[in-house]
């Protein structure tokens, strides 16, 4: 009897041990604000990717397919931009700067494409160089397939890394039990290229017969945010759970993310996915939310403009309408925060080269955050 | 007799209609039940009640019920600006889903015949096509 007893303590104990991460996950309200937001560019739909120019201009992604250059206060129309798949959460998608954009001059740009044979579209990875108002020199470095007509799960954010590589995100496309766990098969992955679309030779599946060599990690569901570490350089993601389970992970070479065999999520209609949260050879994030935030955008605080912040991770929310703000403890979060409350579907938050954040709201537009003196 | 014969056939033929009707009606259902979990249950959620003050309910929506044509204008084209639900203020945006003229009748159907939701006349390709931007 005492035996077990003791050896249900020890299952206690261990139970709680191995869990990913504290239990309390709980969002605070901050009790004053110190900033205000100011709408910078208004009248926009779903405003999914923004990068700054060296001129101070702004180049934003609309979903329908419009690109619109924001200078001097004013809005133009980009013309010759990519052909989009404008379904679902499909459409344009994000933009990304090559690191050394002011000797080369491209720029990066993710979308929904109809590209190849089978009806219905599939992420698309593109560079193209902006000359006056107008894409030239468009090559498309990835295409994924097969086509589908499902409506979720793109992906699409991009970021480069220190050593050059750009990484980008392709959700699973309403596939789960088809295409995230196996290499050989697009979507539910991060992928790594080099700058021109060419695969580099140390991907984790390069050597594997039969599978897509661009791809870097799988088991990914539907990453919507993805940063380079200021300090590590490492690439971290979030992607979006499905009832619950959004999640914060830093990417690995050829890591499995577990998707869908481990979930901390369920099914919307409430009925569990899976029972188990772990297992051997797959990956634990460093986060996980519950309920779901259905996280967009990423970025970290590293500017002296909020000197409270510095080192955090903003997150944009599209369920419940807010920026969040998370406190770091090396990898492990130590606090939570909203900002912006009720602002509306935060798409994306970027540090701009000026140091200011900018915040991405859909039906509305972007807001710059300003501290108050 | 004669009046038996005939209201007997009456019956049966008009049992027939209503059973084609019927099974039209309900593959519809089935079919937009599909693109609702595809397309419509991130936001309105799987049964329909939307989340308070962000996005409308579909279950037992006055708003529904009482615009039909609007309801799948905006299903069709995108919808945006304030709309009031059951008594509550919505002012959001939808996006243009992208969705086939075939895909909005089935999707329809499905909404308007569950959750609660019953009693409305079956929506048809030619109704969906007739609503214009």
């Amino acid at each position: 009897m005492k035996n077990s007893i003791k050896v249900l303590y020890l299952f206690v104990v261990m139970t709680n041990l191995s869990c990913g991460q504290k239990a309390d996950n709980g969002v605070n309200t901050p009790s004053e604000t110190t900033f205000t937001a100011e709408l910078i560019v208004d009248g926009l739909q779903v405003p999914w990717g923004m990068v700054f120019l060296p001129d101070g201009s702004m180049l934003i992604s609309e979903k329908s397919g419009e690109l619109i250059l924001f200078k001097d206060g004013q809005k133009s129309t980009i013309t010759n931009g990519p052909a989009v798949y404008n379904r679902g959460q499909g459409g344009l998608l994000d933009i990304e700067l090559h690191p050394d954009y002011e000797n080369t001059g491209w720029i990066y740009f993710s979308f929904a494409s109809e590209e190849g044979e089978d009806k219905g579209g599939n992420t698309a990875v593109m560079r193209a160089k902006l000359i006056g108002n107008s894409l030239t020199n468009n090559e498309i470095l990835y295409k994924a397939s097969p086509n589908t007509t499902k409506g979720q799960h793109f992906g699409s954010r991009m970021e480069f890394d220190d050593q050059g590589y750009l990484y980008f995100s392709i959700g699973e496309r309403g596939e789960r039990d088809i295409n995230p766990q196996d290499i050989t098969r697009d979507c539910g992955k991060i992928y790594r290229i080099y700058d021109d679309g060419r695969i580099p030779e140390d991907n984790p599946f390069f050597n594997e017969s039969n599978a897509k060599k661009a791809i870097y990690t799988y088991g990914n569901r539907n990453p919507q945010g993805m940063v380079k570490h200021p300090e590590t350089g490492a690439i971290w993601i979030h992607e979006h759970g499905p009832q619950g389970g959004d999640e914060i992970n830093i990417v690995k070479k050829g890591a499995n993310y577990g998707w869908p065999v481990i979930t901390y999520g369920i099914n919307y209609s409430g009925t569990p996915i899976t029972d188990i949260t772990e297992m051997e050879g797959m990956e634990q994030p460093i986060h996980y939310w519950v309920p779901s935030i259905a996280p967009s955008g990423m970025t970290f605080v590293t500017s002296d403009k909020y000197p409270a912040w510095k080192g955090n991770l903003l997150v944009g929310s599209l369920a419940f309408q807010y920026l969040e703000r998370l406190e770091l403890n090396g990898n492990e979060v130590t606090y939570r925060e909203k900002l912006m409350e009720d602002i509306g579907r935060v798409r994306n938050v970027r540090q701009g080269p000026d140091g200011f954040i900018y915040v991405a709201v859909e039906g509305k537009g972007i807001y710059k955050l300003v501290p108050l003196q | 007799m004669k009046f038996i014969i005939c209201s007997y056939l009456l019956i049966v033929s008009g049992v027939t209609y209503f059973l084609i009707q019927d099974k039209e009606l309900k593959e519809s259902i089935q079919r937009g039940k599909d693109i609702y979990t595809d397309f419509c249950i991130t936001c309105h959620q799987e049964t329909g009640e939307g989340v308070e003050n962000t996005f409308p309910p579909l279950a037992k929506s006055d708003y529904l019920m009482n615009n039909r044509e609007a309801s799948i204008k905006g299903v069709k084209y995108g919808q945006r600006g304030e709309l009031i639900v059951n008594g509550v203020t919505y002012n959001n945006t939808m996006m243009p889903l992208g969705l086939e003229n075939e895909e909005i009748v089935d999707v329809m159907n499905y909404v308007l015949n569950s959750w609660g939701n019953s009693g409305a006349k079956m929506v048809t390709i030619e109704e969906v096509t007739t609503i214009l931007k």
